[in-house]
C-alpha cells in the first residue's frame, strides 16, 4: 500500500504553487535599483583572428557607461575544466586557457570578443552595434576526424586538435583485441550520438553587484550549484575571496546540466559592477542560448560486441570521438570518459571491454554533461549493437540480454569497466517489462498497423547507470580537482519549526518537498513545518549543488545524518526534562519517552527547551538545536532498467509515431513516487527528443543550422505517448542510509536506443534491410535509409 | 528590436495615408514581422498596424457566391466562420501554427508575406482566389512571384481576399518537425470546370501549380489517378528537414492523401 504520508507517499509538489501562480522569483526578476545592462558583441564567424576591435564610437553613445574587450581580461585566470584526464601515454591532456572574453581569437559562432554596459538594453544593443571589430576568418574545423588529421588548430598554441587519446582501462586493451580476434561472431556498428542543445525553459541571466562599502560582491545568477561557481570565480578566474563573494542562484527555470557550469558573462557582470559601481544584468536570449549554453552528447562512435555463437558477450570495444568544441567546460573532460567508459560493460557479465576516447577541440561551442551526461552514449552504443548482434545470429532481443546480465547472487559486482555495482535484479527488471509489453498482443497490434499501410516494430533494452556522483576519494584518483560531498544543515527553531540549508539546489527535482517528507517523518512532524533553504552561498552549507542525479542520494544523506545528529542532541535534552538518563530515552512519532514509564516530552517542547535554556545542564548540553553534516558517498549507485516500446512508421514518409512506451526501473528505495514518475517522464520526453527530433547541426563553416525553433525541434506533447512507468522493482542502495539510486536522468539514458530498435524492427518487418539510422530519427532520415535499402 | 513609432489607423483610407511616410511597413498580425524586428534583421521607421480597421475584418458570402475575408482577419475566425461555407479553407486556417498563432495571424498578412512554406498561398492558388488591394483586383495566378515576392507594389494594402467556393477540396500539409510550416502542403480543389492543385513548402520558387496532377485528376478525381506521375527534384528546397528528392516524393504522396480526404 502507498502512505499516505512521510516517507514513499506522493506529497504533490509545495513548491508549484509559486511555480504555477507566477510567485517564482527567477534571476530576471531580480530588479536592483541603479540596475544597468549588459550586451556582448559575440561573434558571427566560427574561426578568426581578432586583428582590431574599435570601441571609441560605442564609448560616446547616449547611456553608456563601460564598454570592456578581450584586453580588459588577459591578466586575469581562465576557466578551468574540472577533470585532469591522462592520455593513454601518460600525458595530460591538452588545457588551453578560456578566458571571461575571445582575446587574439574568436573560436566558435557566439564567442563573446566584447560587452557593453549602458542604462538600457536598447542604448546597450545600439552601442555593441557600434563596435566595430576586424576579424581575419579561417577555415573552422568543424568535423572531429578532419580536425584531428588537420594541421589548422583551434588553439594553436597546443598544435593539436587533440585533448587526450584515453584508454579504459588501458591494461585490459590487448585482452580485448585478443578476445574480439578469436571470437566466432564480432557484430560492428558506427553510429552518431547526436549533439543536443539543452534548452531549458529558463535562459542564463546573471547580476552582478559590488559593495564598495566592504569590498565584497553578490552574484546572482542562475546555477545548479551555487558553491561551485563561487569557488571557480574565486579560485580560478578572478581571485575574489570566497568570503566578499556570495552566490545567490534563486528559482532556476530548468538546467539540465547547462547550468552546472561557470561562464564568462557571470565574470564579466562582476568585473562591470566594480567598475561602474552599480548592479549590472545580463539575460541571455533564445539565439545567445543556442550558441552558447553548453551543448550535450555529440560522439562519434565505432563500437564492437564480440560473442559465442549462442550470444554469450566475449567483449566489448569502443572507439569514441567525443567533441569537446571550442573551449574545455567544467565537467566536458569527465563526461565522455568517467561518466561513459567505466558504463560500457552495461548490465553485463562480459569479459573484456575496452573503450578508447579521443577528446577533439572544434569551432563549435562547447559540449558538456547534459541530462544523462556519458551514460546516454555508453547505453546507446552498447544497446545499439546488443540489438544488430541478436538479429544477425537469429537470438531474441530479450534472450540475448538475459543470457549475459548479472545475476542477483553476484553483487557485489565488479564489471569489466572497471566500477563495482551494488546492487540490483535485471531478470527481475525484464519479467515486470515482458508482463507490460504483451508480445502476443504485439503481433495483433502489427497485423492492423500493416492494414492501414503502416510498419509497427518492438524495440528493447537495458540500462545501467552511474549517479549519485561521486565518491570523493574514487573521483579523486580518476583526475577530479574537486570532491563530489554535498551537506546540510538542519535548525530546529525554538517554536518547533525546522530550516534545512542544503547544499543542492532545487530547479525542477522537487526538493522543497520531498525533503521534508524524509526530516518529518525522521522527526515525527508535520512535514509542512519544514522549509527547504537551498541556492545562496551566505546561507547554506558549502554543497557541491545538483546533477548527476545527487541530490538525494548524496545531499539527503547529508540531511538524514544531520537529523540523526538533531535527535541524538534533542535526546540528551529531553533525559534531562525528563529527570531519565538518555539511554533510557526512546524518540518515536514525535515524542520523547522514558523506557517502561508513562513519562514524555514531545519534540515541540524539546526545541523550545533548547532556545530558552532555564535550569539547564550548560555544562553537559549546549543551547540551540542545529546540525550539520557533510556526507561523502562510498560509491556510486546504480539505478537500472529495462524499457519497451511500439513505434508505427509511415513507410511513405518516414514519419515515426511512438504509440507506446514502458519504462521499468530500479531506483533502489522511493521517497516520493509521484515525482519520481515526473522525473521519468521527463527524462523520456528529452530522450524522445534525441531520438526523433533534436539534433544540433553545425555546417561546414561552422555556422549553427538548428540555432532556432524554427529547425531545432523541441519534443511537444503531440509528440509523445502516454508512459507505462513502473518502479516496484527497487533493490536498495547498499551504502546509503535512504538505499536511494537517482531517478532524474534514467528516462533519458534508457530511452533512445529503444526508440532506435523499434524503428529498426519495423523496417524489418517490411522487409527493408536497414540495421541502422543515426538520431534524430526524422522522417528525412527513415525515408531515406528505407529507399536506400 | 530598433525604436520605431507605430500608427494604428481605422481606415483604410489612413492605412493607405500613413503608408505614405518614408520607411513605413505595414504590420499585420505580427506573426513573422516581430520576430524579425525583435532580432533586429528590420528596422522600419513607422510600423502601420492594420489591425484596428473594422473594414478589414470578417468572413462572408457575396452575391456571386464567392467567400469574402477581410484581409485583418486571423486565422481562428477563418477556421470558426468559414467552416460552414468552405470546409477546406476552414481546415486550413485551423491548422496554421498554435492557438496564439491563430488569434494574431491574419490572412492579409500571410498572403502579403508570402513565406514559401505558409499555408493560405497554396489555397489562394489552389483556389484561383481574388486578392483586392486599395487599389486593384489580382488574379491569385498573376499575385505570387516566387519566395516573399508578390505582385503588390510598394506601400499597396491588401484588404481582402475572395475565394471561388470548390465543390470538393482538402488541404494536406506534411510538417517541417521544428516550425511545423509546411515541409510540404498541398491544396487540391475540384470545380465543375476542373481541378486545381497547389503546392506551399516545397519549391524555391514559392507556391507553385502542379499542372500535370490537375490534368490527371480533372479526368479522374481520386488517388490512383496519379499512378505514374512524378514531380521534378529539379528546383525543389533542400535543407536540415527534406532533400529536393524527398520534397519531391510528398508532394505526390500529400495530393494523393489530399484527394482521398476531400469533402
Amino acid at each position: 500500500m502507498p502512505k499516505d504520508h512521510g516517507i514513499g507517499a506522493s506529497d504533490k509538489r509545495r513548491e508549484d504553487v509559486r511555480f504555477l501562480t507566477g510567485a517564482g522569483h527567477y534571476t530576471d526578476d531580480i530588479k536592483t535599483y541603479g540596475a544597468t545592462t549588459a550586451i556582448f558583441c559575440r561573434s558571427t564567424v566560427a574561426h578568426g583572428i581578432i586583428k582590431s576591435i574599435d570601441t571609441s564610437a560605442a564609448e560616446n553613445m547616449p547611456g553608456v557607461l563601460a564598454v570592456f574587450t578581450g584586453a580588459d581580461f588577459a591578466d586575469v585566470g581562465g576557466n578551468p575544466a574540472g577533470w585532469l584526464i591522462n592520455s593513454r601515454d601518460g600525458t595530460p591532456m591538452k588545457e588551453p586557457k578560456r578566458p571571461v572574453l575571445a582575446h587574439g581569437k574568436v573560436r566558435h559562432v557566439g564567442d563573446a570578443y566584447a560587452a557593453v554596459i549602458a542604462e538600457t538594453e536598447l542604448q546597450a544593443r545600439n552601442a555593441a552595434e557600434a563596435i566595430v571589430a576586424e576579424i581575419e576568418e579561417l577555415p573552422a574545423i568543424v568535423d572531429m576526424a578532419a580536425g584531428l588529421a588537420g594541421d589548422a588548430f583551434v588553439h594553436d598554441e597546443i598544435g593539436t586538435n587533440q585533448c587526450f587519446d584515453w584508454g579504459w582501462i588501458e591494461d585490459n586493451r590487448a585482452a580485448t583485441d585478443a578476445a574480439i580476434k578469436a571470437a566466432p561472431h564480432v557484430t560492428t556498428l558506427e553510429l552518431v550520438n547526436n549533439r543536443l542543445v539543452p534548452n531549458a525553459m529558463e535562459p542564463r541571466c546573471s547580476i552582478g553587484n559590488y559593495d564598495a562599502g566592504n569590498d565584497s560582491y553578490v552574484l546572482q545568477t542562475t546555477s545548479q550549484n551555487p558553491h561551485l561557481t563561487r569557488l571557480l570565480i574565486s579560485a580560478f578566474v578572478m581571485g575574489i575571496p570566497e568570503n566578499k563573494l556570495t552566490v545567490i542562484a534563486p528559482d532556476v527555470g530548468g538546467g539540465f546540466g547547462s547550468k552546472i557550469y561557470h561562464y564568462g558573462e557571470e565574470a564579466l557582470v562582476l568585473a562591470a559592477a566594480r567598475k561602474i559601481g552599480r548592479p549590472v544584468k545580463w539575460t541571455a536570449d533564445r539565439t545567445e542560448a543556442f550558441l552558447t549554453d553548453a551543448h550535450g552528447r555529440d560522439h562519434v562512435t565505432k563500437i564492437e560486441l564480440a560473442c559465442e555463437k549462442d550470444g554469450t558477450f566475449i567483449a566489448f570495444r569502443t572507439e569514441t570521438m567525443a567533441n569537446v568544441g571550442a573551449y574545455l567546460s567544467n565537467f566536458s573532460t569527465a563526461t565522455p570518459t568517467f561518466l561513459h567508459g567505466t558504463l560500457m560493460a552495461g548490465n553485463y557479465t562480459v569479459p573484456n571491454v575496452y573503450v578508447n576516447v579521443k577528446a577533439v577541440f572544434t569551432n563549435t561551442a562547447p559540449v558538456d554533461a547534459y541530462r544523462g551526461a556519458g551514460r546516454p552514449e555508453a547505453t546507446y552504443s552498447i544497446e545499439r549493437v546488443i540489438d544488430k548482434a541478436a538479429r544477425e545470429l537469429g537470438i531474441d532481443p530479450i534472450a540475448i540480454r538475459r543470457k549475459n546480465f548479472v545475476k542477483p547472487d553476484q553483487y557485489p559486482f565488479v564489471s569489466a569497466a572497471g566500477l563495482e555495482y551494488d546492487s540490483g535484479n535485471y531478470d527481475a527488471l525484464m519479467d515486470t517489462l515482458e508482463k507490460h509489453i504483451d508480445r502476443e498482443g504485439f503481433k495483433a497490434r502489427r497485423k492492423e498497423s500493416e492494414a492501414k499501410g503502416m510498419l509497427r516494430g518492438l524495440g528493447l533494452n537495458a540500462y545501467i547507470e552511474a549517479c549519485g556522483i561521486a565518491p570523493s576519494n574514487l573521483v579523486g584518483v580518476l583526475g577530479s580537482r574537486v570532491g563530489l560531498y554535498d551537506a546540510a544543515t538542519v535548525r530546529v527553531n525554538a517554536t518547533g519549526n525546522l530550516s534545512v540549508m542544503v547544499g543542492a539546489h532545487s530547479h525542477g527535482q522537487g526538493h522543497e518537498t520531498v525533503f521534508p517528507q524524509i526530516v518529518g517523518e525522521m522527526l515525527g512532524i508535520d512535514p509542512q513545518s519544514i522549509d527547504i533553504v537551498h541556492g545562496d552561498t551566505s546561507k547554506i552549507p558549502f554543497g557541491m549543488g545538483t546533477y548527476g542525479s545527487r541530490s538525494l542520494a548524496v545531499c539527503g544523506s547529508a540531511m538524514v545524518r544531520a537529523t540523526e545528529k538533531i535527535i541524538a542532541k534533542a535526546k540528551k535534552i529531553a533525559a534531562h526534562m525528563l529527570e531519565a538518563s538518555a539511554d533510557d530515552v526512546d524518540f518515536k512519532d514525535g515524542q520523547f519517552t522514558v523506557k517502561g514509564t508513562d513519562k514524555s516530552v514531545s519534540f515541540g517542547e524539546v526545541a523550545l527547551k533548547a532556545y530558552i535554556p532555564h535550569n539547564f545542564p550548560l555544562e553537559d548540553i549546549e543551547p540551540g538545536l542545529e546540525e550539520t553534516a557533510f556526507y561523502d558517498p562510498a560509491n556510486f549507485t546504480y539505478p537500472s532498467g529495462a524499457y519497451a516500446c511500439e513505434v508505427e512508421v509511415d513507410p511513405d514518409t518516414g514519419k515515426v509515431r511512438v504509440d507506446r512506451f514502458i519504462a521499468v526501473d530500479d531506483f533502489g528505495n522511493i521517497m516520493n513516487p509521484m515525482i519520481v514518475t515526473g522525473q521519468v517522464h521527463g527524462g523520456l520526453g528529452q530522450g524522445i527528443g534525441q531520438a526523433l527530433l533534436e539534433g544540433a547541426r553545425y555546417d561546414a563553416d561552422g555556422q549553427l543550422l538548428s540555432a532556432s525553433y524554427m529547425d531545432y525541434t523541441m519534443p511537444r506533447a503531440d509528440d509523445l505517448p502516454f508512459y507505462t512507468v513502473d518502479h516496484a522493482n527497487g533493490t536498495p542502495c547498499t551504502h546509503n542510509p535512504l538505499g536511494v539510486k537517482g531517478c532524474g536522468e534514467a528516462g533519458a539514458i534508457g530511452s533512445p536506443p529503444t526508440i532506435v530498435n523499434a524503428v529498426v524492427d519495423a523496417l524489418q518487418s517490411a522487409g527493408k534491410n536497414v540495421t541502422h539510422i543515426d538520431m534524430p530519427l526524422t522522417p528525412l532520415r527513415v525515408w531515406e535509409a528505407m529507399h536506400k535499402a | 528590436m530598433y525604436a520605431f513609432e507605430i500608427e494604428r489607423p481605422t481606415t483604410i483610407a489612413d492605412a493607405v495615408k500613413a503608408m505614405e511616410h518614408d520607411g513605413a511597413q505595414a504590420l499585420g498580425g505580427g506573426q513573422t514581422l516581430i520576430p524579425t524586428l525583435k532580432a533586429r534583421l528590420a528596422a522600419p521607421d513607422v510600423l502601420v498596424s492594420l489591425t484596428a480597421i473594422g473594414e478589414m475584418k470578417g468572413v462572408c458570402m457575396s452575391d456571386d457566391g464567392m467567400l469574402c475575408i477581410g484581409a485583418a482577419t486571423t486565422h481562428a475566425t477563418v477556421a470558426r466562420e468559414a467552416a460552414a461555407h468552405f470546409p477546406g479553407l476552414a481546415g486550413l486556417a485551423s491548422h496554421i501554427g498554435d492557438p496564439a498563432v491563430r488569434n494574431r495571424g491574419t490572412i492579409g498578412g500571410s498572403l502579403a508575406n508570402n513565406d514559401p512554406a505558409a499555408c493560405y498561398p497554396a489555397a489562394a492558388l489552389g483556389t484561383g482566389a481574388v486578392i483586392i488591394t486599395n487599389t486593384r483586383q489580382i488574379a491569385a495566378d498573376d499575385y505570387f512571384q516566387g519566395m516573399f515576392t508578390t505582385a503588390l507594389h510598394g506601400g499597396e494594402v491588401i484588404t481582402e481576399v475572395r475565394f471561388p467556393i470548390p465543390q470538393k477540396s482538402h488541404y494536406m500539409k506534411f510538417v517541417q518537425p521544428a516550425s511545423r510550416f509546411a515541409l510540404v502542403g498541398v491544396f487540391v480543389a475540384k470545380y465543375a470546370d476542373g481541378v486545381r492543385v497547389a503546392v506551399t513548402g516545397a519549391s524555391e520558387d514559392g507556391v507553385f501549380r502542379w499542372s500535370e496532377a490537375e490534368a490527371a485528376l480533372s479526368a479522374d478525381f481520386s488517388a490512383k489517378a496519379l499512378d505514374g506521375l512524378s514531380v521534378d527534384a529539379d528546383g525543389m528546397i533542400g535543407d536540415l528537414h527534406g532533400s529536393p528528392a524527398y520534397r519531391a516524393h510528398l508532394v505526390k504522396v500529400m495530393t494523393g492523401r489530399a484527394v482521398a480526404a476531400a469533402a
